[in-house]
């Protein structure tokens, strides 16, 4: 049973008392157990380790603690030893034993489960060392990897909702709007808008109710940067969500999730509880006359739900088609009440800028684009994993010194940015800013900041058509250009991938995405196009190679391609042979074998398992 | 328990508003994982809602589904990354292990296979969620392993017997 916290001054006291020295100088094992490092084992770990501990006698000396996510999901499951921060990657169960051993052992640690810098070979003992995070601004993730997402103390311990307590003490809610205002803070959802704008029309509305919404249906593959937050340090949305309230005069709120992070939704859930125990969240918060209600609602798996205006559909129970706009949520939102919607890393970003202040927070960033972005930093990367960095941070930077480069010796091609939404942008633009403006110059767009790197391997024409068979088969159907549009790209760029176009399919590409995104009702129609124009824009070269040659250069799109053995190569060790589902190969064991074309389904199962790469694609 | 009485045991726990229509299904969808045409017909009573819009939610969205499923769901990630690290031959290797021409419901109705879009596990790419396990890293070669874990202990000696 938590404390009821009626006033700051209560909710300082629990603060000090979660500060307690001796909980603080305990020593402490935490595990990160974010999706990511779940997949990866991190369950069986904190079992392993807590055996461990309980066989050396440690159980009532070192706490276990699992933690949100750090971002380094590539390298999980990941593991702190505290007070020291000794950072430990790809942990196992198996290394349980010896890390309870280091403990008592003088507290040497463990050498081979150091990160490797691979361009030293020197082992990291500290996280923050770590090139990855070295390079990175986490004023929003800072915290996930401290805090155990489930207990509203941690969050206190760390400084949480100090910055709801300035609000309703030191601040007007007309402060609030001028400081969230004046620190530049743009909508991190995608599009930009500024925040401190949205906020002031919102408070100038006189209907009441109000409502606040966090918009959490991250629904573009490749980011999840959201999901990250709500699992690490949910109460930092929860807090932003509350000064929204004071400032705004909402009564409401609803967190719209969707139904494809189920730990997001649980901790979230507890979040709202524990927030409600302690009197956070309901009638007259802190005793400041602010009372504010939260419910999560789950999505229902629906791309087009990210857009605001379907976002609300959903909400009310209905299927989630956009409508119009204006009129703008701001004046007719849910119910039919003035809303605001926010992303879940904008409303993250509100407690930080009035803990610190709107120019500490403008001081980030560039002249248009203030503060740090999320990106999620994946696909052809040898770091792959969540990042935080001021913006206007350049490409460069942000592949090769924190992401580490391309994997296996090859070429960077691409950088898709933004998602569905936004567009690839070329290796030759590396050195390329990340802002707003920048992005959308460069045809793309900062989206929810999904970054999924590409090389010399990847296709632009089948990456193209794989956006293009996402957005139909997403496209609500409302509106004619989307639903019809989407499509018949999507039909254009299969021609071509297979072989069948002709030139003149780019000229009708070009067209068509101009219809679609000029006459498209919402912005999931009207930014569709993006992905088939930067790849025309940029990528012509490899469109007209698989029209006039019918020939892929990223050897990607199977009618275009034929799978052959080396003989010169091949040992005959009957590998490929054994894994081939079609028996396509040909050959007795330790004599040289022979793919039958005719056979052979392009699967690519043979190449992954030869040894001696005798396996070529032409 | 009937189904009939099961889904008003479920529904006695939402408010009968029509604004709880999409919770009242993923409540009936998580139970039975699929909605069952007696159910869609008891929720339109109860939130008095036109069946129509019950089946038009029901069919607009994605985790709905109006068939019955497998005893083991496999969603195989088609996100970005998964797609750029080779999701799609993964797909095919399930799609041809389980004998299927599309995703859907194997005919001993072990395993419904289904396409998501985005996990949120993007550094671990390819990965396939089965059930509430996820799996990291997959390739073809680790299909027929990962399958044979899900499956009846007698079912896979039938297979060796075959």
């Amino acid at each position: 049973m938590r404390a009821q916290l009626k006033s700051v001054k209560d909710l300082e006291a629990q603060r000090a008392a979660c500060r307690q020295p001796a909980q603080a100088a305990k020593p402490c094992l935490s595990v990160c157990t974010g999706s990511g490092c779940s997949a990866s084992g991190a369950h069986e770990v904190i079992e392993a380790l807590r055996k461990s501990l309980e066989r050396a006698g440690l159980q009532d000396t070192v706490e276990i603690k699992s933690t949100g996510c750090h971002g380094f999901c590539e390298k999980g499951p990941l593991t702190l030893v505290w007070p020291e921060g000794v950072f430990y990657n790809r942990v196992a169960a198996r290394d349980a034993k010896e890390i309870i051993a280091s403990l008592s052992n003088g507290r040497r640690p463990v050498e081979r489960l150091l990160y490797q810098d691979p361009a030293t070979g020197n082992r990291i003992l500290r996280e923050d060392e770590v090139p990855f995070y070295a390079r990175q601004r986490r004023i929003l993730f800072g915290n996930n990897g401290k805090i155990d997402p489930k207990l509203i103390e941690d969050y206190l311990r760390v400084g949480g909702y100090a910055a709801l307590a300035r609000a309703l003490t030191e601040l007007s809610g007309e402060q609030v709007v001028d400081w969230v205002t004046r620190s530049g803070l743009r909508g991190r959802g995608g599009a930009g808008f500024p925040t401190g704008r949205k906020w002031a029309l919102m408070r100038a509305q006189t209907r009441t109710p109000k409502y606040i919404i966090c918009n959490a249906d991250e629904g573009d593959p490749g980011a999840f940067m959201d999901r990250s937050l709500l699992e690490g340090n949910p109460h930092s949305v929860l807090e932003g969500m509350l000064i929204g309230a004071f400032a705004l005069g909402a009564s409401e709120g609803y967190l719209y999730v969707r139904a494809e992070y189920p730990l997001a939704v649980e901790h979230l859930r507890v979040a709202i509880a524990q927030a409600e125990e302690c009197g956070l969240l309901g009638d007259n918060i802190l005793g400041s006359g602010l009372s504010f209600r939260l419910k999560l609602v789950q999505g229902a798996g629906a791309f087009v739900c990210g857009e605001e205006t379907a976002l609300i559909a959903s909400i009310e129970g209905r299927v989630g088609e956009p409508c119009q706009r204006p009129p703008y949520p701001v004046d007719r939102g849910l119910w039919g009440q003035p809303t605001v919607i926010n992303n879940v890393k904008t409303w993250a970003s509100v407690p930080v800028i009035v803990n610190r202040g709107p120019e500490w927070y403008a001081a980030i960033g560039t002249e248009r684009s203030k503060g740090t972005m999320v990106f999620s930093l994946v696909g052809k990367i040898n770091n792959t994993g969540l990042v935080e960095v001021p913006m206007g941070i350049t490409l460069r930077e942000m592949i090769y010194d924190i992401g580490g480069g391309i994997p296996n010796g090859k070429k960077l091609k691409a950088v898709q940015i933004g998602g569905p939404s936004g567009g690839c942008i070329p290796a030759s633009l590396i050195d390329l800013p990340i802002d707003y403006e920048a992005l959308t110059q460069a045809g793309s767009m900062m989206g929810s900041g999904g970054m999924v790197v590409m090389d010399e391997s990847t296709c632009m024409v089948d990456v193209a058509r794989y956006f293009m068979e996402f957005l139909e088969e997403e496209s609500c159907g409302k509106c004619f250009p989307c639903r019809e549009g989407t499509q018949r790209l999507r039909e254009v760029l299969a021609r071509i991938s297979q072989g069948k176009g002709a030139e003149a399919d780019l000229k009708l590409l070009e067209d068509l995405s101009w219809v679609v995104r000029e006459t498209s009702l919402c912005g999931l129609g009207q930014t569709a196009p993006n992905p088939v124009l930067t790849t025309l824009r940029y990528f012509r070269d490899e469109y007209l190679a698989h029209i006039r040659e019918r020939r892929c250069p990223a050897k990607v799109c199977k009618q275009l391609i034929t799978y052959s053995i080396e003989p010169t190569l091949c040992d005959g060790c009957h590998a490929c042979v054994h894994v081939c589902s079609s028996d396509a190969i040909l050959g007795d064991k330790d004599a040289v074998h022979t793919i039958d074309a005719a056979k052979c389904i392009k699967c690519g199962a043979c190449l992954e398992v030869c040894q001696p790469k005798a396996v070529l694609v032409t | 328990m009937s189904t009939t009485t099961e889904v008003e045991a479920l529904l006695g726990q939402r408010a009968p508003r029509a604004d709880e229509l999409i919770a009242v299904l993923q409540d009936i969808q998580e139970r039975f994982h699929y909605l069952p045409e007696e159910a869609l017909r008891a929720v339109a009573r109860r939130l008095r809602v036109p069946l129509t819009q019950v089946f038009h939610v029901a069919t607009f969205y994605n985790c709905f589904s109006l068939e019955p499923v497998g005893t083991h769901l496999v969603q195989v990630c088609m996100g970005t990354a998964c797609h750029v690290r080779g999701a799609g031959r993964v797909l095919d290797r399930f799609l041809r292990d389980l004998k299927l021409a599309e995703p859907g419901t194997t005919g001993d109705h072990e395993f419904t296979l289904r396409t998501v879009r985005c996990v949120g596990c993007c550094a671990l790419a390819p990965v396939v969620r089965v059930d509430a396990n996820t799996h990291p890293h997959l390739t073809q070669a680790k299909v027929p392993g990962l399958l044979k874990k899900y499956r009846p202990k007698e079912k896979v000696l039938e297979q060796a017997a075959d």
